[in-house]
């Protein structure tokens, strides 16, 4: 089989990681915004692994084995985060978190 | 201490003086040190003459440092010593100069002056004309320091001051110095120096009782007057030096004389010459007191009486024909400046003369009289009689002194007895025997002072019969006026008999005239004197009690009248074919300075000169024409005043002649002349620049309205808009205003919005992402 | 480029996989935007098999579709936070801005990766066993022994902030908490405060 050229696997990954900034950038649940944040870190990877693949390296793969790790343990602590303020807030809307304006 | 030795100890000073008089003779003759070998045998004493200055100022700076201290009788004394060194001094120069067969010497003391071509050097002129001077003013001057003392301690006393007593010589003696560098100077700038300082002196010393006088200023006006006046005539002889400079390339005598020997002149020169010896005619009228600046010395008389003895008599006012007389060479040159010389010293000799019969102040007749002899000698030696002239100054010092200082005797007599006899009317008031104003008795000093003050002790409606009362001032007084007038055979006759004859043998009869009118007054107004003081009954209390001077006063009036009565032996004429014994003694010791120069026309008395011949023998018709109108003058001034008037308060005998009597008693009105033309359009003058052109255009408008605001109107500019506006504004102001700009645009970031924080991050990254592409390659 | 059958199946499966991310973008329903991701996640999936990452792509389905994104949807349903309001943003630029800024960094994005690239070198074939466990694993205990262990202590943090975070005034977690929605407002002061927070009054402590 032939494989397919690792340029279009990085325009790929170029493609969504931009609809993640776009996510990131326009909505305002706060979930939503981090699974954005989720795309964004997965397109990452899809870019690591095309590499490794063209390459032929596999430290490619082990980053996004670390990614992903880091990933997880982020999400847990985000959601945590994100609960804690609806505690207070009663809203996940981030627009309503701006006490810190100046 | 043992009282005998007590009793001396008032002698001291004199005892002092004494000493000291003999002892720089003495010490210099025996020491060989001082003496220079020069000329050949015998001691000169050429290298003392320093000394002539050194001793009177060191007597004012004894008196001015110590003089409160030492007392008066100790003030006086340094004063009277310092003058009679000085003296001394003068004697050794006569002698040194017999010793170098009367050739004259410079003695240079130091460089004085040497900018560019000016080199003048302060040095001594040794001549016979000068030590004349020297001896003159020295010899004089001692007499009246040592009358001086006995007078002023009795005027400080009637004028309230007694510790202004040393302030007088210290006057005194910066007076005489400043005459000895007058008559010494080897240049015209020395002797400019001598004449600014007599002007001072003259200044200070008539204005010495500064706070008294007409209005409580009249003594200072005078000073003042006196002052102001002799500046223009200084103003001519600076004018004068410039040309001389201009014209010799020097300022001392031995330059510009040695030029002028053999010179040939110009036009140009001719005129030069003509302009500086009317510019130096000029100076000698201010000082001289010639017309028109004459006014002075009657104003003069304001100053204690030894002033005007001293310096408005015998020295300071002959500084101008001493001058003239010095410049003989220029004048030499200038025959139109002689003529004119000679004219105005006739002029005011009679002018001076006619106003001298109608005054009342004793010293005032004397004032013009003084006025009207220097005329005499100016025109003497613009005859060409410079001989004439320096005799004459000679006796008129001797005489004048002499009445001056006897009259200030009968003014001390008169105010002595005034005060005693207002005394004596006071109300219960015994008599005071000391002069100082300590009243027991307030009544009796109150009339008293109620008396003094209206009463003038100097006018001679308020004496009378002092001829029993004086002993010694009436002799003296008498042999001062008689050589006054010129009665033979005193000093005065001699001397005004040359000058007649000068002008006769000139054939000058103006001048001639004008001389023979000015003796018939001048014997007048001194009969007249005569008659008002001393004849008939006193015509008032203080007449009456007026008692004689003590010695201290009296002793120098009878040198001075042996002076007077013998001065004429001074510069005998030959009589017919026989030549007394020390005849023309004067005339050949002159002429060692006169006659060194060849000069024109008019000449000085050279050797068997145009002159000689005719001044060596006494010429009978004019002597006997000036004793005969002296005689006429002097007995109609005694007739007419003989008895009259009788009362302090009657009307003179001249005033029958009404308006004549008046114009002569007002001075002719030319100081109401003077005042009109010349000092009300200059304080008008002065008044405009003053107050208009200094105040209100400089003062005002330059600097308070265009300098100071213009600078006041800059200053707010550069505070308000400058400082205030732009430096303020943009240092900190704009900084400020910068800062809360971008701190408020800045802050606009800080929205507080995650998402826009996620935004502007993600600007950054495509930034970066750009600049990394397409910039950095 | 010649159309192999790798290439038909990236394509399709790319366009899915963006049709998921647009679909989780513009999603108003957050668990709707919940399942377009996890379908996106296992088409990436996918593309990590044809990309001979066969483990990764495991750990992909297990870990991101797994559990991230399990958990994702529990708290999404604990918070009740299905449909999220309607309402005026006040940062009205945000959009427009965003929008403009994505298209110039895909832009740039695409410059480089289509323009700049310079010539790839041709793939070399690999084995089969590439990018299997055993290569996977000797790879991480050796090379990446280092990382591999602080992973681990960075999720052990993890836990910890998560559980501490969660907690309450009374130590309790978040089920006390929503079961008792009337109880003590917990401000974030109490909730950093670990040991003895100070408790209103009346509250007896634990």
């Amino acid at each position: 089989m032939q494989p397919v050229p690792t340029l279009y696997y990085v325009a790929l990954s170029a493609l969504l990681f931009t609809l993640g900034v776009i996510g990131v950038l326009t909505r305002r649940n706060a979930i939503i915004i981090f699974m954005s944040v989720e795309l964004m870190l997965n397109a990452a990877n899809l870019a690591f692994v095309a590499f490794a693949r063209e390459f032929a390296k596999l430290d490619g793969q082990i980053f996004v084995f670390f990614v992903m790790a880091v990933a997880a343990a982020e999400v847990a602590v985000g959601l945590a985060l994100i609960v804690t303020i609806f505690r207070t807030k009663n809203s996940i809307n981030v627009d309503d978190i701006n006490q810190l304006k100046g | 201490m043992p009282d005998r030795l007590r009793r001396l100890r008032p002698l001291l000073p004199g005892l002092l003086f004494a000493a000291l008089l003999l002892a720089v003779p003495a010490v210099s003759w025996a020491a060989p040190v001082l003496q220079e070998g020069e000329g050949g045998g015998g001691g000169t004493f050429f290298a003392l003459i320093p000394l002539i200055l050194v001793f009177p100022v060191v007597g004012l700076f004894l008196n001015l440092l110590f003089g409160k201290a030492l007392g008066e009788r100790w003030s006086g004394a340094i004063a009277s010593a310092a003058a009679a060194l000085a003296f001394v001094i003068a004697v050794l120069q006569l002698v040194s100069l017999r010793a170098v067969d009367y050739v004259a010497q410079v003695v240079p003391l130091a460089d004085w002056l040497d900018i560019g071509t000016l080199h003048v050097p302060w040095a001594f002129q040794i001549d016979t004309l000068s030590v004349t001077m020297m001896l003159v003013v020295t010899g004089v001057g001692t007499l009246i320091h040592i009358y001086a003392i006995g007078y002023m301690h009795e005027d400080v006393r009637v004028n309230g001051d007694p510790s202004r007593f040393t302030r007088f010589f210290v006057y005194l003696n910066l007076f005489l110095a400043a005459m000895l560098i007058l008559v010494t100077g080897n240049s015209y700038l020395t002797m400019f120096v001598g004449w600014e300082g007599v002007g001072l002196c003259s200044y200070l010393l008539i204005g010495f009782w500064y706070e008294k006088g007409a209005g409580g200023v009249g003594n200072a006006r005078a000073g003042r007057k006196a002052f102001v006046v002799n500046r223009v005539g200084d103003w001519a002889m600076l004018l004068a030096m410039f040309l001389i400079f201009w014209m010799f390339g020097s300022l001392t005598f031995t330059d510009v004389f040695k030029t002028l020997a053999g010179i040939r002149l110009d036009a140009t020169g001719q005129m030069t010459v003509t302009a500086i010896t009317l510019l130096l005619l000029i100076g000698a009228a201010g000082k001289s007191a010639q017309i028109p600046l004459y006014i002075w010395l009657p104003d003069a008389m304001a100053g204690p009486t030894p002033v005007s003895a001293l310096i408005h008599a015998a020295t300071m006012v002959t500084a101008g024909v001493y001058m003239i007389t010095r410049s003989n060479a220029l004048y030499a040159l200038a025959p139109f400046s002689m003529s004119v010389v000679a004219i105005v010293g006739a002029a005011t000799a009679i002018f001076a003369a006619t106003m001298a019969i109608a005054q009342f102040d004793i010293k005032k007749v004397l004032a013009y009289s003084t006025i009207s002899q220097l005329g005499f000698m100016i025109a003497a030696v613009g005859l060409g009689g410079y001989v004439a002239g320096m005799f004459h100054l000679v006796t008129h010092a001797f005489f004048k002194a002499l009445l001056f200082l006897s009259a200030g005797s009968v003014i001390h007599a008169i105010e002595h007895g005034h005060h005693h006899s207002a005394a004596a009317h006071a109300v219960g008031g015994g008599g005071h025997d000391d002069h100082d104003q300590a009243a027991p008795d307030a009544g009796g000093h109150a009339a008293a002072a109620h008396a003094e003050h209206s009463f003038d002790p100097q006018d001679m409606r308020n004496m009378g019969g002092l001829w029993k009362t004086l002993p010694i001032t009436k002799w003296v007084y008498l042999i001062g006026a008689l050589a006054l007038a010129g009665i033979v055979p005193l000093s005065g006759f001699w001397s005004k008999d040359e000058i007649l004859l000068d002008a006769w043998s000139h054939q000058n009869w103006l001048v001639f005239g004008l001389l023979i009118v000015a003796a018939f007054f001048t014997a007048f107004y001194v009969g007249r004197q005569l008659m008002l003081v001393f004849a008939g009954p006193p015509r008032t209390d203080a007449a009456k009690h007026s008692a004689e001077s003590p010695a201290l006063m009296t002793v120098p009036l009878i040198v001075l009248a042996v002076l007077a009565a013998f001065g004429g032996l001074l510069n005998l004429p030959s009589i017919g074919g026989w030549t007394p014994p020390g005849a023309h003694a004067l005339t050949e010791w002159l002429d060692h300075t006169l006659g060194a120069l060849p000069t024109g026309e008019h000449a000085v008395i050279g050797e068997g000169g145009a002159e000689a011949g005719a001044e060596g023998a006494l010429n009978f018709v004019v002597a006997g024409l000036s004793t005969v109108v002296a005689l006429v003058g002097l007995g109609a001034g005694a007739a007419l005043y003989r008895g009259r008037p009788a009362t302090s308060t009657a009307a003179d005998p001249l005033a029958r002649t009404g308006f004549v009597f008046t114009v002569l008693n007002r001075k002719w009105y030319v100081d109401e002349l003077y005042d009109l033309i010349i000092l009300r359009p200059y304080n008008w003058l002065a008044g405009f620049i003053a107050n208009v052109i200094d105040w209100r255009f400089w003062h005002d408008w330059v600097h308070d309205t265009l300098i100071g605001g213009t600078y006041n109107n800059l200053s707010r500019f550069a505070a308000d808009f400058l400082d205030r506006g732009v430096v303020d504004v943009a240092i900190s102001e704009m900084p400020a205003a910068l800062a809360r700009g971008v701190a408020g645009g800045l802050r606009r970031f800080q929205t507080g919005y995650v998402r826009y924080y996620a935004l502007m991050v993600f600007v950054g990254v495509v930034l970066v992402l750009g600049y990394l592409l397409f910039v950095a390659r | 480029m010649t159309i192999t059958p790798e290439l038909v199946i990236f394509f399709l499966l790319a366009a899915v996989s963006i049709g998921a991310a647009l679909g989780m973008l513009f999603s108003r329903n957050a668990i709707h935007s919940a399942l377009f991701l996890v379908l996106n996640f296992a088409v990436v999936s996918v593309f990590f098999i044809m990309l001979a990452a066969p483990f990764i792509a495991m750990v992909q389905v297990t870990v991101y579709a797994g559990a991230i994104m399990v958990l994702f949807l529990f708290v999404i349903m604990l918070l009740g936070a299905e449909m999220l309001r309607r309402g005026g943003s006040p940062l009205r630029w945000q959009t427009g801005l965003a929008l403009l800024l994505a298209v110039l960094f895909i832009g740039a994005l695409g410059y480089v990766v289509f323009l700049r690239a310079g010539p790839l070198a041709a793939i070399a074939p690999v084995g089969v066993d590439y990018g299997g466990p055993v290569d996977i694993g000797t790879k991480l205990f050796q090379d990446y022994l280092l990382p591999f262990e602080l992973t681990s202590f960075l999720l052990l943090v993890a836990m910890i902030g998560a559980v501490v975070l969660t907690r309450d005034s009374r130590g309790r977690g978040i089920g006390n908490r929503l079961s008792n929605p009337g109880a003590t407002s917990a401000t974030l002061k109490e909730l950093g405060q670990v040991g003895a927070p100070a408790s209103p009054p009346g509250q007896p402590r634990p």
